[in-house]
């Protein structure tokens, strides 16, 4: 029997089969009564949203021929000179260079933080609390923000940039490298301590070689996000491609502004592609 | 006791001790090969981003004053003296701290509807087109990799300043990211009731409603949750191009060096990521654990 006759089948006595099988194929309200409410709920908060924030419609009149014609002279790219083209180059290059080393940075200091945020290594919960906090305020702080920060301090430049993404990364590594520390199997280290080893060493080497794939993956991770977050500090003047692309708007160059993002997107996809088949040699599966 | 090697066994022992020997060697020298490349790459990079240890040291005590002298009112008093005084603008801060949260509730909702309704045209196994799932994929790439900030900045010239082109960067950035995990995870679904549906003559709308939907739900509201804790920490700062929320007025108060106004937005900012990180975080557990019970 092919499919179409079951269906004409079942659809010839579909009203006995559901009366015969109400539970089934019945719509109790009491049953859905409590999902819809949290759908209208989430909707209804929506549109308070969308009213409060000034949405209307004369907005979207104005606006979307704005952005029409915005378009239009972004199309094609064109950086006009091959000066402006090698400029936006040592700037893409200046942009990478405060992603690796702001990531590789967090992740030195965050390393040795990270073991006293964990439990079993550390079973003090007032250092447990503290340092956790610690990571939850500096990662509840953005980037930009610490850029702002930082340029305050060292001056304008990329090395405020540099030291802004250290800092918000080095809570959020720290807070993740615990996890996985605290994640880690717990055989490993009673074995190093039954065999006479020192409570350093079953660190060395109960722990780290559990964790060390993990956090290398997360490393990778991070470095592909940053390359993200470093073109924008330039827009509060801490290096990197995003001052160029700060001015270009301002200046309502637009063929450079889409120049700048093309160059953005194949850097980032490119990044994205040799990171993500390091992350899948150094931990052999696809992570999921 | 240690076992008494006998004689005929020591040649042997030897082959076997010069092998551990020279492999161990061998993964020395990779490891030494890879930290010098490592180094090499890291002077690049520290040429590359303009690094002068110099001025971090010379400066650094520059950083301890600055962040010091947040916590320090106008009046040369401690900010822990009087939180009346210091946190007197809390009425308008948590206005714009609300404002915030709503540009990251509407955008996060909006843009997980879209990535929602896209992420089914970019699966390979619900769609046979491969030209239809490449171009969907290439939209989704352009929409995640595109910093918000930046469709902020473009918006802002659109529409003018204020919350609305913050919420609309926000939704292009959440459609990208969000419709990129929704298709991994409808692609890793169990095909046999969408068979199942199809064979009994259910048209691809409702394959997708009863058999592809109940499988990738959970996942689903998991990460929305996921990013709109990330999408609250971006609209946070997106006021800094003057789209709307806080981020405005946070900027303003930096440049001009309003500390004691900083240290209190920023603490207002911190609570309310780490409270809804937490709530959401409970709210992500419970459906795991739902899902794993059923």
């Amino acid at each position: 029997m092919s499919s179409v006759q079951l269906h004409q089948v079942f659809m010839r006595d579909a009203d006995a089969i559901a009366t015969r099988h109400a539970d089934i194929f019945g719509n109790p309200w009491g049953r859905r009564a409590p999902t819809l409410a949290v759908w209208g709920l989430i909707v209804a908060i929506l549109f308070y949203g969308i009213w409060s924030l000034g949405f209307s419609l004369t907005l979207f009149a104005d606006g979307l021929p704005n952005l029409g014609f915005i378009v239009r002279l972004m199309i094609p790219p064109n950086p006009e000179t091959w000066q402006r083209v090698i400029y936006y180059l040592n700037q893409l290059i200046q942009t990478l260079g405060i992603a690796f080393l702001g990531t590789l940075c967090a992740a030195l200091l965050a390393f040795p933080f990270s073991f006293l945020a964990a439990k079993n290594v550390v079973p003090n919960l007032l250092i447990h609390i503290l340092s956790r906090r610690l990571f939850d305020t500096m990662r509840g702080v953005d980037t930009l923000v610490w850029a702002l920060v930082w340029v305050n301090v060292v001056g304008l430049g990329p090395f405020a940039g540099t030291l802004a993404i250290i800092c918000s990364d080095f809570g959020a590594l720290a807070k993740l490298f615990s996890e996985a520390i605290e994640a880690a199997d717990r055989k490993a280290v009673e074995g190093v301590m039954s065999s006479g080893g020192s409570d350093a060493q079953s660190v060395r080497f109960g722990i780290i070689p559990q964790v060390l794939p993990v956090i290398t993956s997360q490393i990778l991770y991070f470095f592909e996000s940053n390359t993200r977050s470093a073109t924008i500090i330039g827009v509060v003047g801490a290096g990197g491609i995003g001052l160029s692309l700060y001015e270009m708007i301002n200046t309502l160059e637009w063929h450079q502004v889409s120049f700048i993002i093309l160059l953005l997107l194949i850097t980032v996809s490119a990044i994205d592609f040799v990171s993500t088949k390091l992350r899948l040699a150094i931990i052999g599966v696809r992570p999921v | 006791m240690a076992r008494t090697v006998k004689p005929e066994d020591t040649a042997q022992m030897a082959d076997l001790v010069t092998a551990y020997a020279n492999h161990v060697a061998e993964r020395r020298r990779q490891t030494i090969m890879a930290l010098v490349v490592l180094g090499v790459v890291i002077l690049a990079a520290a040429w590359a981003a303009e690094v002068k240890p110099v001025v971090l040291f010379d400066h650094f005590s520059n950083f301890t004053t600055y962040v010091a002298g947040l916590f320090v009112l106008d009046t040369g008093a401690s900010v822990f003296t009087d939180p009346v005084e210091w946190y007197w603008g809390l009425g308008k801060w948590l206005g714009l701290l609300l404002d915030t949260i709503l540009m990251a509730y509407v955008g996060t909702l909006v843009g997980a509807a879209i990535g929602f309704v896209l992420c089914f045209t970019c699966s390979r196994n619900l769609v046979k087109n491969a030209w239809v799932c490449a171009i969907m994929r290439r939209f989704l790439e352009f929409g995640r990799t595109v910093p918000d900030i930046v469709f902020a900045l473009i918006f802002v010239g659109a529409f003018g300043l204020g919350p609305v082109p913050g919420v609309l960067a926000i939704v292009m950035h959440t459609t990208g990211a969000l419709g990129k995990l929704f298709s991994e995870v409808v692609e890793n679904i169990d095909m046999k009731p969408v068979e199942g549906i199809a064979a009994s003559g259910g048209s691809w709308v409702q394959q997708i409603r009863f058999a592809v939907l109940p499988q990738v739900m959970s996942n689903f509201v998991s990460y929305t949750l996921l990013r709109f804790e990330i999408n609250v920490r971006s609209a946070g700062v997106l006021g800094f191009v003057g789209a709307g929320g806080i981020g405005m007025t946070l900027m303003v108060s930096i440049r001009r060096f309003y500390a004691s106004d900083v240290s209190a937005m920023l603490l207002l900012i911190v609570a309310c990521v780490m409270l809804i990180d937490y709530g959401t975080e409970k709210v992500r557990h419970r459906l795991i654990g739902a899902e794993q019970r059923s």
